[in-house]
């Protein structure tokens, strides 16, 4: 046995030494530090040569799917990439990280510090935790967790937006298109959750502004990613009568269900009208390259503040997908009147002051920023 | 017809040559599925290599890996060694977790002489006890292990799903099902820059080889293996040693689920595991039952699984490209050692006849 083992490691030797030129010699972990002065003023970090960049992004599926959450993300990488002409061997992927496995996380986080990276960006909530850790331990490295509450204000932050805009324009979309006065919308988590819910309110707000008779039924997956049970939860809301299917959830399945039953959809993410262009009105949508491309130019330039990013319409990181022919009749000329407010800020969406009545009676005020602390549904929203 | 039968003992050095030539072929196999995907098959296995090697931390990261496979390995390697076919390291792993982290979560504020001796503790009964289920079973009413060990593994991988979900879950997670990360005073300590469970898992690979082959108790456990009729025949009470051996087995299993959340995860997860369980019964099996060569094989699994995932992010492989390549290389390596010890043959009918006349 022993000498079958030296002979294995013998085995690999040579093949290393034969690969060594392919690979040998790229031991940059960190990142240099030797010349203090060389950062700007507001920078905490020095400025990384573009050529030495190496940036990690973990991805909780594979932008492989071509639709979705980290299809998303990673337009958005992609997108990055090409607006400041980086290589692709600059770009560590690391797809297909369960956000509920610790040790897998941990092991693709560290592998890109291992790897080089001087900037890493997880992309899913469940990463959260472990992304704080990490960073603690790797104090030059630069950490961003995409959608988040958690942030050190040096090198872990966290990004987002307001995308509760668009999902208010989406709920115009659908308040004017439903028949039956149902909507319905597959959430990926419970009311706990503000991202999901403050994203619910937004959406019910929108439909009501233009359809005060239709009600949102809401349908909960518990799971950021469930192909299956997202179709499900669409199909149970379709049951239930609801003519249009909105989503907060990853996969484009809630909308392919929709456009199955004859009914219609609001998407997500990405433009879901490829998907099922039978059924999608429009989607709200994120250019994430719009923060990507930002935060890697902080990093070349030393400009990287450690301050959070919360993006918005206005600066193109929240979007909403082109209206198809599918919308009722006068939808367009609606959306436009709100968003061009919006684009102007003369209004807002949570601006921290209107009060709203939540389906219990309760009222509320909601500051767009904190919408994680959002955990009651709007007063035309019920759970299916 | 072929048939199928046991070979003579081959010796050592036929041994190694068919593991050598397995190895290769496992190298060839596993290259021209590179090629037809597009890649310079030395570059990757070139990179398998210098990607778990190249770096301080990236030797780290490997031996992080190796931790909770080698302990897992010791684990089955003590029922195996029973012929109990101990399906459930799985299982054990995580109930050591979940006895663990109860502390680490609960009692994070004891004194760290206090809570670690007292986690390791609550590894090993976790664990213990979960085996020791269907060692009962097997000794009272004959149940199949394989099965029963097997099926108590989901129950143990629920089990932790409703432990996020419910009971212990984070509130502080936004609605996120989660456990929340372990206080830093309830995380093992570091050494060399590894979470200390390497060290348990060096002194587990001695403790283990002079229990099976020095000690007494180590006696009965391959008696019992061979012949359970025998070991009853030469007064052992048999039962016993099962009960006992199984307890071992799950509570080291359970050391490993410890180690993995106290010290490398410093949380609960259903990663917890994450097929160590399994992955840990081709070590011990490779290793032929011997602690001191699992190390050695858990230590080569390490590499290779630390290499694939670097591969994924340099060449761009998927992941299932990398488990593809992985299982490649295992099925030459296990196939070979089907080969060691049985051989194909030719039923010799026709030609017996003849044969027969002569004689």
């Amino acid at each position: 046995m022993k000498r079958f083992l030296s002979a294995v490691l013998a085995g690999m030797m040579t093949l290393s030494l034969m690969a060594g030129c392919s690979s040998g010699g790229d031991q940059t972990t960190t990142t240099s530090t030797d010349s203090d002065n060389q950062s700007t003023a507001e920078g905490l970090f020095p400025a990384v040569p573009k050529e030495e960049l190496k940036v990690g992004v973990v991805h909780i599926t594979n932008p492989a799917e071509g639709t979705g959450y980290t299809y998303t993300h990673d337009l958005g990488i992609q997108g990055m990439q090409k607006a400041l002409g980086l290589d692709d061997s600059q770009i560590i992927r690391k797809n297909d990280v369960d956000d509920t496995d610790a040790t897998a996380i941990l092991t693709a986080l560290e592998e890109c510090v291992e790897e080089g990276c001087q900037v890493v960006f997880a992309t899913s909530w469940g990463y959260m935790d472990y992304v704080e850790q990490v960073a603690e331990e790797y104090p030059e490295v630069l950490f961003a967790h995409g959608t988040g509450n958690k942030s050190n204000g040096s090198n872990f932050i966290n990004y987002f937006g307001k995308i509760n805009q668009a999902r208010y324009l989406s709920g115009i979309a659908a308040g004017m298109k439903t028949a039956s006065n149902k909507i319905g919308y597959v959430a990926a988590q419970d009311s706990q959750n503000g991202e999901v819910t403050s994203g619910i309110d937004a959406f019910a707000m929108g439909v009501e502004s233009v359809n005060p008779d239709a009600k949102v039924y809401v349908k909960v997956t518990g799971s950021w990613f469930d192909p299956e049970g997202e179709g499900q939860a669409a199909k149970a809301l379709i049951d239930l009568g609801c003519d249009v299917i909105a989503q907060h959830c990853d996969t484009a399945n809630p909308a392919t269900e929709a456009e199955k039953a004859g009914v219609y959809a609001v998407g997500y993410n990405s433009d879901m009208s490829e998907k099922a262009p039978g059924a999608t009105l429009t989607s709200v949508m994120w250019d994430w390259s719009v923060f990507y491309t930002k935060a890697v130019e902080d990093v070349i330039n030393g400009t990287w503040t450690g301050e959070n990013y919360f993006g918005s319409m206005q600066d193109g990181l929240v979007t909403l997908a082109p209206l198809s022919d599918l919308c009722a009749e006068g939808t367009a000329e609606k959306v436009k009147e709100v968003q061009d407010k919006i684009m102007n800020g003369e209004w807002d969406i949570f601006d921290g002051e209107t009060e709203y009545e939540d389906n219990q009676g309760q009222t509320h005020t909601l500051k767009a920023e904190e919408y994680g602390t959002c955990n009651w549904y709007y007063k035309n929203v019920e759970l299916a | 017809m072929i048939r199928i039968v046991k070979t003579k003992e081959k010796s050592r050095r036929e041994q190694m040559l068919l593991r050598l030539a397995a190895f290769i072929l496992a190298l060839c196999a596993g290259g021209l599925f590179l090629l037809v995907l597009g890649n310079n098959p030395f570059a990757v296995y070139g990179t398998i290599l210098s990607g778990a090697f190249r770096s301080k931390m990236a030797v780290q990261a490997t031996i992080k890996i190796m931790i909770p496979l080698l302990i897992a390995a010791l684990g089955v390697t003590l029922a195996f060694k029973m012929k109990f076919w101990n399906i459930g390291g799985e299982g054990q792993l995580i109930m050591g977790g979940v006895f663990a982290s109860y502390f680490a979560l609960f009692h994070a504020d004891w004194p760290s002489f206090v809570l670690f001796p007292v986690m390791f503790l609550a590894g090993i009964i976790g664990g213990g006890l979960w085996a020791l289920i269907p060692a009962f079973f097997k000794v009272r009413f004959g149940t199949n292990e394989t099965l029963f060990t097997l099926m108590l593994n989901y129950i143990a991988l629920y089990l932790v799903s409703w432990l996020q979900e419910d009971p212990w879950r984070d509130p502080g997670a936004n609605g996120f099902p989660k456990i929340a990360s372990f206080d830093k005073s309830a995380t093992l300590p570091k050494l060399f820059g590894v979470q200390i469970g390497w060290v348990i898992a060096l002194v587990l690979v001695v403790v283990l080889f002079v229990y099976l082959k020095y000690t007494k108790q180590g006696y009965e456990i391959s008696v019992v293996g061979e012949s359970r009729a025998t070991a009853t025949y030469a007064g052992m009470n048999v039962p016993r040693i099962i009960l006992r051996t199984m307890f071992l087995s799950g509570a080291i299993a359970g050391i490993a689920g410890m180690v993995q959340a106290t010290g490398s995860d410093r949380t609960l997860t259903t990663g917890i595991a994450g097929g160590v369980g399994f992955t840990a019964i081709i070590v011990a099996w490779l290793a032929q039952l011997n602690p001191v060569n699992s190390l050695v094989i858990a230590f080569l699994f390490a590499v290779l699984e630390k290499g694939s995932s670097v591969i994924q992010s340099q060449f761009g492989l998927s992941t299932d490209c990398a488990d593809v390549l992985q299982g490649i290389i295992l099925f030459f390596v296990l196939g070979c050692e089907f080969f060691i010890r049985y051989k194909f043959v030719r039923d010799q009918k026709p030609a017996a006849a003849p044969q027969g006349g002569n004689t």
